[in-house]
Parts: structure tokens; C-alpha cells; sequence
């Protein structure tokens, strides 16, 4: 395929004529393509209203808007996959403009798996309520009722004489929609679906393999300056001393930038601002301390809770386990662990006249409106922020922070100001993932049958709503001397019921009411940690009734959707149903053996499980997962190589957060600060994976970017137990841990 | 600020730069090249990396008074996304990219391997790639990628 050439460029916008202000520049006229920073006028934002979602231009193109964005997994393709089905346009006619604050509306921030189900549905109204606006159009100019019209191409014609017909652009002429959008607009039937559903090759690839892609760390301007931001390796720690004196004589030098705590460095030349930076000397006072990370979650068990919800109950699970003749217990946690995005989250920011405009790769671009009004001080409808893609983040990395970051030095010197971070900067003081511990029982009764289950899960008090702004605790706010409640954690308590049919069940959260660190979501929140503790303890509960684990799983689910992933699941990865463990298990240095997990999102939406196959050295303990089948059921499947993409990714990257990643902290400070002290998974590690995607068409099109990783740890901790004997109920499941848990069971 | 001349992409190029500046940020901020990106600044992970005289080279760690007569490429050299090379077409057509921050990276490293092995087996693959880090997930259709490009080149 080559580069497409309807998306956002320069050269395709000024062709258009729709860039109102185009502020890219080069030195060296001979370069090739730079940086076009772009700014295109304002237009309608309200989320109820078509134009704010579609412009349709004269020449037949259309531009669709939405305030969600693509942070690397392919929405940018998918929406623009459904607003041509919806539309009845050519895919190729599309241009995206996605996440900026002045051109998209607020479909609230990009996650939670909803992009495409929430953020796709309102906008295939939006074009639902075009279409049959437009067809509307077209019968009155063609004389023949609505029924008669069939529209393909973006040509409405008389079904019975085709030559009869008229193009959306001419029934437009360029001219807006101005109407609400319909939210019972009719939609299209799967049935005649003929973009949705196939493969479109993503539209941003051609130009990031060949290095023209912007990136938010790519964007330049006329006058831009570089800067650093100095802060404490130790946590709560404020300035006592400053010195610069060194820093000023580095070349390229303009100023040191302080605000209370906020301390930065600005250079004509990044080098500069990066030697500078190092070559400030500051006195930090003692920082504010960390808990003791030996026996952090005896530390997290202890920690006041601000509330404890019931979110699951059936029957009357603790009279059940009460009267049970056989009681399981088993406690499980899973460790802090960060985004580690691959590049350090970077931002633009221009402050002039007034007007504030922010480059930022934020995930929540919206929001950050007001969140940048608090750290600057501008007011939120002065300030502009327009996405560029980052580096893939996971979540909510530092890509805010950096922006932040950036628009606070801008505003205080009034110039464009490039705020990169350094490594250190994106791995130890983006925001964290809380730890969690999970306490589990079940019992028995005297026939063998699995009668209760009981959970408590501790996890971190979020601080948010969902769809309302955020307000994160900023590090250039608390720098500044604005503390703001400190969980963005998302939520946590999702997927805490388990995803069985018991007759009793009882299903706790605590919430612990302040996290340690600045905590923030993680690919998954909640979902991954918390399906850990189910699928590994449904595991042991298997294994306790000597039934396969598939089939144990089978025995308590009805669901026929929940059934289908597992059988297919369990094809793809030839499952041979057996009690007990791998008949290698135990033999030789290295022991083979399988494991599944199951996993229904949210316990609401997409369907998955995950079938890890491991190789566990039981000298060294080394863990090594060889393949992993993937079934995986979204309802419909807008792009299904976009979807494998995705599901293959969350495997990989899951495999290392579930063996490798753990954040390290001393007392004071955080040690996990590059790529040697918060290691991940290499090449040689990826283990293979097999996708089985069932199809659905005309349901929901639920996400996909985090059902997948919720079921990845548990089908590999319990493929460890198939192939040891050994139960491994911590992440990450290092050798360490492994070669103890293996030493256990000899013993045992 | 000294003056360097170097040869990018089969360029002469002539950039003001202190002698200790990386070669990534002359090449970024200088000379506007987008391709290689900084990642760590440590040499860990990978993603700033170009050929120097044809050889996979981190150039974040690379001053630029180091590179007289040497000549570099960046992943804009190898090709463009109208007239990708064929290691890049094979990105493109496993679609072998999520937020694809890493591919640059991966791109010179597996170009500079193809070069000394054109047929290497997917464990020489994954070795060459062992210390080039990709934290979306995308190995295995990289190295995909790599596999396409050896049977097509």
C-alpha cells in the first residue's frame, strides 16, 4: 500500500485550503518534509451537533473530527473505517482530525476500552443523522421519495434509474449540516457492511516506517526553545538552594525558569537544555518518605480505607464457607508497576497574547483544558490543545505532566517552549500503578461441589468520575503548590466478581484511601490485577477438585459467547483435557506445561481466553512462555488484522509485566529509572501467539486493547503450576520467586 | 558554536553543533530528520539508532566531532513512504507498527542485519533485535517483518 494521501498533512491541507495558519518552518529550504504545526480555525465542538463531528468539502472529501485519539492502536483507522460505512463514502475520501480541543468534541479521554464502542458510536450517529439528512436532501432535488434512493460512493441515486443521481458534495455545496444529531438515527445493518469488517491497512504506518510521521516529540515551531525540568530524585522533597551558575555557561543557555518547587532550564538547543539541567546545583530538603517495599503489601493491607463496597453477592457465601467441610484459602498481589513508555513523554506549548496552544500527545487532550488553566493560570477557554501522537502510553503516563510542564514555562517566559523529558523523568516520576492484594477463600461441600466463594480485594480509591474532567495531581501542580486529590487510578474494582456460577458468592473491595505514589492507570486497571486473583484461585480450585481446568471452568458457566472463546481457545491450542499436572512436570531441568485463564471485561463486554504455554527451568527458575492462544470475542470486528495487532501486543506485553516488571523504590526515592533497572521483555523472550477471533456481526463493536492483557498472568502463572506443582501468587513471577514456590513443593 | 560537516543520507551536511552534542540531536534538531528517536539517551533501548559506514550504531551516544568522514543513514535514507524500500514495505505490509516510536530502530537494526545475513532464521532475527526495545507488544510481527524482507530482497 502506499501512502495514503487523504490524511492529515500539510500539503493535503493547504491543497484544501483549510489550514488557516501554517506555522512549519525549516532552516534549510532543502530539507525534506519538517514539522508542520498546524492550526486550523475553530469550529463547532458540541457533541450533539453533526458538524462538529463531519465537514464535507467540495470536492467530495469529508473530514471527520472526534475528540478520541490513536495512541498507536489504529482508532485512527477503525473510526475512520465507520464513518465510511455509516457515511457511504469512499474510505479514501476521509481525513481524521483527532483530540484537538478546538476543532473536536469532547468525547471524553481515550481508554478504557471504549473508544470504539463509545467513542465510535456517536460518531456513526453523527453520520447516521448525515446520511439520511442527506438522502433526505437528494429527494427533494430528485423528486422520488426517500425509499428510492440508494447511496454508494457518496452518490445518491434513483434505484430504479440510475443515471438519476446527485453527489453529497453537490447536495452540500461546502455548506454545514447545522443539525442536532439524531440519537435514534436509523443505522446501517451489519448485513450490508462492506469497510467495516475488513482489513483496511492502517493509514499512519506508511509514514512512521519511513520516519515522516509527527510525532508529539517531532513538532517544532518558529522561535521554540528547549527546556529541562530539574526535580528531586526523592519523593515530597522542596528546594532549599539553587545555584545556576555553572548552568549558565553552557552554550545555548537563556534562563533558569523557578516557580516555588518548579525548577527549569531553558536553552536555544536541546543538548544545551540536557547539559544545563545536569549542571544546576540544587539543594533539595528530606523528601516525605516511602513505606518499606520488603512488606509492602502487609503495609497496603494496613492502610486506612475509605470505603468498602460489596460487588458481588449471591446467596450467603461466608454461612457457605462456614458450614463447608473443605476451605481453600490463597492470597494473591500483584506489584507497582509503570508505564515505561519507549520515548520520555515530550510537549510543545506557545504562549502569545494571551492564548495558550499545547502539542501534546495526552490521551484526555480535553480535560487537560482545564487542568493546564489550574497549573497556568490562563483560563481554560484560552488555552488550545492538540493532539500529536506520543509514544505508545498504557494509560496515563507522563505525557500530561510533560505538557504541563511545558505550558507553565511558556506562559512564565512567553515563548514556544519544547519540554522533552529524559528517561528517568518518563520511568520514575510518571505516575504509578497502585499495588494490589487480594484475599481469597472458597469451600466445598461433602459431595466435592465448589458451593461459596469469597473475595476482598484492596485496592486504591479513585479519585474520578467517569466523562467528567480530570483533575490529576499534575507534577508541575504540585510543584507549584496545588495539591489536588491523588488517584487517577481508573476502575478498580471492575472484574473483582467472579466470572462464575456459584450459588454463594460474596465480593468485597476496599478501597484504601491514599496510594503511596502519584498513581495513575495502567493498561487494564484493575481488570488484569484482579482477574490474576480469580483465574489463578478458579485454578487451584480445579486442581483441588481434581477436574481439568478447562473443563472446571466449563462445569460453571452457561454463557454460550463465554463458552465459545474457551472451545476456542482450547482448539487452537490442541487442549488435551487431563487432572493433575503435565506428566512432565517435575522431570529434567526444564518442565513443560499449559495454562488457561478466562476472562469476560468489565464482566459486561469483550470475551477472552488465553491458553500460555511455559517452559519453567527449575534450577534457575527461568520462566519462559513459548505461545499463547488467544480466543477473543468483541461482538462485531471493525478491522480484524487491527484487532490481531492488538490482541498479539497485549499478550507480549503482558508476558513482561506478569515474569519482569516491578517498580523498585528505596525510603526516599524510586530506583527504577531506565531500562536496566525496570527491565522488559526482549525478542528472544516473545513468545508466539495464535489468535481465534469470533466474529459477530451487528453486535456491539466492544473494545479491544485491554481485555486481552486482563487474561494473560493468570494463564501463565497457572501454566507454571502445570508444570511444577508450584503456585506463583505474586507479579511479577520472577526466578527468584519461582525457584522458592518449586522448593516448597519438594518439601511439601 | 564549531562547525561539523557530515555526510547523511549521501548528503553533505553542515551543522553548528558543541563537539560533545549527540549525533541524534544534530541529526534531529539540526538537521530536522525525524527517524531516529530518542528513547534513553543511554544506549538501552534502541530506538536512536542509524548506520554509521553501514553499521547498526546508537546515536545518542555518538558525539558529533566523532563522525568526520564517516558517512550516516537514517531511516529516511532507506526509503519514503511513497517509495518505501523493500525492509519498509515489509513493515507496511505486515503492518508490524503500533504507536511505532520503536520502528525506526528496528528498521536500521534489521536493515543493517539483512546486509551481512540475508537469510537469517527468526531466532538470528530476534538476537539481532535483542537490544532494541519495543514496548507495544510488536515482535512478533516484526520480526515478520524482517522474515518478508529476506525472502524479498
Amino acid at each position: 500500500m502506499n501512502a495514503p494521501d487523504n490524511f492529515l498533512s500539510r500539503r493535503k491541507l493547504l491543497q484544501a485550503g483549510a489550514a488557516a495558519l501554517v506555522v512549519g518552518f525549516s532552516a534549510d529550504a532543502t530539507l525534506a518534509k519538517t514539522a508542520a504545526p498546524l492550526l486550523s480555525p475553530a469550529k463547532s465542538v458540541a457533541k450533539d451537533v453533526v458538524d462538529s463531528f463531519l465537514v464535507m468539502h467540495a470536492d467530495g472529501k469529508v473530514t471527520v473530527y472526534v475528540g478520541k485519539v490513536d495512541l498507536g492502536t489504529g482508532t485512527k483507522t477503525a473510526l475512520a473505517q465507520i464513518a465510511a460505512e455509516e457515511l457511504d463514502v469512499p474510505f479514501n475520501s476521509i481525513t481524521m482530525v483527532m483530540g484537538d480541543t478546538a476543532t473536536t468534541p469532547d468525547q471524553w479521554l481515550t481508554g478504557a476500552n471504549i473508544t470504539i464502542a463509545q467513542g465510535g458510536g456517536e460518531l456513526r450517529r453523527a453520520c447516521a443523522t448525515a446520511r439520511a439528512a442527506l438522502v433526505a436532501r437528494a429527494a427533494q432535488r430528485l423528486g422520488v421519495p426517500a425509499a428510492d434512493l440508494a447511496v454508494s460512493g457518496g452518490v445518491v441515486r434513483v434505484k430504479a434509474d440510475p443515471s438519476k443521481s446527485v453527489s453529497y458534495s453537490q447536495l452540500m455545496q461546502g455548506g454545514a449540516f447545522d443539525l442536532k444529531v439524531d440519537p435514534k438515527a436509523a443505522l446501517k445493518p451489519a448485513a450490508e457492511y462492506k469497510v467495516v469488517g475488513t482489513s483496511v491497512p492502517r493509514v499512519d504506518i506508511p509514514e512512521k516506517v519511513s520516519g515522516e510521521f509527527i510525532y508529539a516529540h517531532d513538532f517544532r515551531m518558529p522561535g521554540m526553545l528547549h527546556a529541562r525540568v530539574v526535580r528531586s530524585d526523592d519523593l515530597g522533597a522542596t528546594i532549599v538552594s539553587v545555584d545556576d551558575s555553572a548552568a549558565r555557561k553552557v552554550s545555548g543557555f537563556v534562563r533558569t525558569v523557578r516557580k516555588d518547587n518548579f525548577l527549569a532550564v531553558v536553552s536555544r538547543t536541546e543538548w544545551g537544555a540536557v547539559k544545563a539541567a545536569r549542571a544546576l546545583k540544587v539543594q533539595w530538603s528530606k523528601g516525605t518518605g516511602l513505606p518499606d517495599q520488603a512488606s509492602v503489601f502487609d503495609y497496603w493491607r494496613k492502610q486506612p480505607i475509605a470505603k468498602e463496597e460489596s460487588t458481588q453477592k449471591v446467596g450467603d457465601a461466608p454461612a457457605a464457607i462456614a458450614a463447608a467441610p473443605r476451605k481453600i484459602k490463597a492470597s494473591y498481589e500483584f506489584a507497582v508497576q509503570t508505564h515505561a513508555s519507549l520515548g520520555p513523554s515530550c510537549s510543545v506549548a506557545d504562549y502569545q497574547g494571551g492564548k495558550l496552544v499545547v502539542w501534546s500527545a495526552s490521551q484526555a487532550t480535553h480535560s487537560m483544558q482545564t487542568e493546564l488553566a489550574g497549573v497556568t493560570g490562563v483560563k481554560a477557554e484560552d488555552i488550545r490543545v492538540v493532539y500529536l501522537d506520543g509514544s505508545g502510553c498504557y494509560g496515563r503516563n507522563g505525557h500530561e505532566d510533560a505538557s504541563a510542564d511545558a505550558a507553565l514555562i511558556s506562559v512564565m517566559i512567553g515563548k514556544p517552549v519544547r519540554v522533552q523529558w529524559m528517561r528517568a523523568d518518563e520511568t520514575a516520576r510518571a505516575p504509578k500503578s497502585p499495588p494490589r492484594a487480594i484475599d481469597m477463600e472458597a469451600g466445598f461441600d461433602a459431595n466435592g461441589k465448589l458451593v461459596a466463594w469469597s473475595a476482598d480485594f484492596h485496592i486504591a480509591l479513585n479519585h474520578i468520575a467517569a466523562f467528567k474532567p480530570l483533575d490529576f495531581p499534575l507534577l508541575a501542580a504540585t510543584d507549584i503548590g496545588q495539591p489536588k486529590p491523588g488517584n487517577w487510578v481508573g476502575f478498580l474494582f471492575q472484574n473483582s466478581a467472579a466470572p462464575y456460577q456459584l450459588p454463594n458468592i460474596r465480593v468485597n473491595t476496599r478501597h484504601v484511601a491514599q496510594a503511596f505514589f502519584r498513581s495513575a492507570h495502567l493498561r487494564s486497571p484493575g481488570r488484569i490485577e484482579n482477574s490474576f486473583a480469580n483465574e489463578s484461585f478458579m485454578d487451584e480450585l480445579a486442581a483441588e477438585a481434581k477436574v481439568d481446568p478447562a473443563e472446571f471452568r466449563l462445569q460453571h458457566m452457561s454463557d454460550p459467547r463465554a463458552v465459545a472463546v474457551m472451545r476456542g481457545a482450547m482448539k487452537l491450542a490442541n487442549w488435551q483435557s487431563r487432572a493433575g499436572l503435565s506428566p512432565d512436570a517435575g522431570k529434567g531441568t526444564v518442565s513443560k506445561g499449559r495454562g488457561i485463564s478466562y476472562v469476560r471485561y468489565n464482566n459486561a463486554t469483550t470475551y477472552v481466553a488465553a491458553i500460555a504455554e511455559v517452559e519453567v527451568n527449575r534450577q534457575t527458575g527461568k520462566v519462559l512462555v513459548t505461545r499463547v492462544c488467544v480466543s477473543h470475542d468483541c461482538g462485531q470486528i471493525v478491522n480484524p488484522d487491527g484487532l490481531a495487532n492488538q490482541i498479539e501486543g497485549g499478550v507480549i506485553q503482558t508476558v513482561s509485566r506478569t515474569l519482569m516488571e516491578e517498580v523498585n523504590w528505596d525510603r526516599n526515592k524510586v530506583t527504577s529509572v531506565d531500562w536496566v533497572s525496570y527491565p522488559i521483555l526482549r525478542f528472544p523472550d516473545a513468545p508466539k501467539v495464535e489468535v481465534d477471533m469470533i466474529n459477530r456481526p451487528g453486535e456491539v463493536a466492544w473494545g479491544a486493547g485491554e481485555p486481552t492483557p486482563t487474561a494473560i498472568p493468570a494463564a501463565i502463572a497457572n501454566a507454571i503450576y502445570d508444570a511444577t506443582g508450584a503456585r506463583l501468587r505474586s507479579i511479577p513471577i520472577t526466578p527468584e520467586k519461582v525457584k522458592a514456590a518449586i522448593a516448597t513443593v519438594r518439601t511439601a | 558554536m564549531p562547525k561539523y560537516t557530515l555526510n547523511v543520507n549521501g548528503k553533505r551536511r553542515s551543522v553548528d553543533a558543541d563537539a560533545d552534542t549527540p549525533l541524534l540531536y544534530v541529526l534531529r534538531d539540526n538537521l530536522e530528520l525525524n527517524g531516529p528517536k530518542f528513547g534513553c539517551g543511554m544506549g538501552q533501548c534502541g530506538a536512536c539508532t542509524v548506520h554509521v559506514n553501514g553499521e547498526a550504531t546508537r546515536s545518542c551516544l555518538l558525539p558529533v566531532s566523532s563522525l568526520a568522514g564517516k558517512s550516516v543513514t537514517t531511516l529516511e535514507g532507506l526509503g519514503s513512504s511513497t517509495i518505501p524500500s523493500k525492509l519498509q514495505q515489509a513493515f507496511i505490509d505486515e503492518q508490524a507498527v503500533q504507536c511505532g516510536y520503536c520502528c525506526s530502530g528496528m528498521i536500521m537494526t534489521s536493515a543493517a542485519l539483512l546486509k551481512k545475513n540475508p537469510k537469517p532464521s527468526e531466532a538470528q532475527i530476534k538476537e539481532a533485535l535483542a537490544g532494541n526495545l519495543c514496548r507495544c507488544g510488536t515482535h512478533q510481527r516484526i520480526c515478520n517483518a524482517v522474515k518478508r524482507a529476506a525472502t524479498t530482497i
